[in-house]
């Protein structure tokens, strides 16, 4: 797993409307990559609705959120209007699970990435990370809060 | 997690057992009779998914507003047992059923402070790291 102080791997993926993102983008604001291993499993259901109820206390510390998993973009389009969220949701799609793996985020056994938090700051680089023991524990918005404290508390 | 106390809504006797449920959700249906069999004094603690239950604020807020006029967990109970009824005009239906006000539970349902009790302890679910519902604690 990619370490706080590295230089986030940059990448261009397709979002849910098949547009194209680049962690680029995001200079200059801080965005929380949200590695997933699955679209329309029930946990990660939970895991991004929950997520969605605090996004706006998220917001207000300046921090957006971004979704991304090996779905292509038409499941990841369904999925949100099925969970009714509008985080956006990048599809690691081709090469399969690519930015997963360059963020040691990906499980090769299963085929898709392990639930994984990578808060990127302003000028691209790592400012922290959360990764699970296994894809079925999930982290709360809990987390997300510790660690947006934390990472504050420094700049 | 803030331990249970006096606002919290709880029933039963036993060990404390705090639920953070969504009423807009199929698996706390389920799970609530069951829940309620326990040997234990529940604790109920809102935690509506908005996003994934659009209609689970409007209940949440129906529950809190029959506690208000002593029928919390009446309101409970009867939400999950009749998912399929669950519009305003079931509200009232049940809030006539309970006894209740009806003019007075209109207006509590609306009332900021009853959102701002349900948002309290969504809010606390969160800190305690709740990712899905129910979730079940025993504090020891």
């Amino acid at each position: 797993m990619i370490a706080a102080g590295e230089p986030a791997p940059e990448f261009t993926l397709r979002n849910q409307d098949g547009e194209r993102v680049s962690l680029s983008d995001y200079r200059g604001r801080k965005v929380m990559l949200v590695f997933y291993p699955l679209d329309f499993s029930p946990v990660c259901s939970d895991q991004l609705s929950i997520y969605q109820e605090v996004k706006p206390e998220i917001a207000e510390k300046g921090v957006e959120l971004v979704g991304i998993s090996v779905d292509h973009g038409f499941a990841h389009k369904a999925f949100q209007e099925k969970l009714g969220i509008d985080t956006p949701l990048l599809a690691d799609f081709e090469p399969k699970g690519g930015v997963a793996r360059a963020y040691g985020a990906y499980i090769e056994q299963t085929g898709h990435a392990n639930r994984s938090l990578v808060l990127v700051d302003e000028e691209g680089t790592v400012a922290w990370v959360h990764e699970s023991p296994t894809p079925l524990e999930i982290p709360g918005a809990n987390v997300i809060f510790d660690a947006l404290e934390t990472v504050g508390s420094d700049a | 997690m803030p331990p249970a106390g006096p606002e919290d809504h709880a029933r039963g006797e036993g060990d404390i057992l705090i639920v953070y449920a969504d009423l807009g959700c199929p698996h706390c249906a389920a799970a609530w009779e069951e829940i309620c069999r326990r040997p234990a004094r529940i604790v109920f603690r809102h935690f509506p998914v908005t996003s994934k239950h659009p209609r689970a604020p409007a209940l949440h807020a129906a529950a809190e507003a029959a506690g208000r006029q002593g029928r919390f967990f009446e309101m409970v109970d009867s939400l999950y047992a009749d998912r399929a009824r669950v519009d305003d005009p079931h509200l009232w239906e049940r809030a006539e059923r309970f006894g209740l006000d009806l003019e007075r539970f209109e207006e509590d349902r609306r009332a900021d402070q009853v959102a701002a009790r349900v948002r309290r302890d969504f809010e606390s679910g969160i800190r305690a790291g709740v990712i899905g519902t129910p979730a079940m604690y025993s504090p020891s």
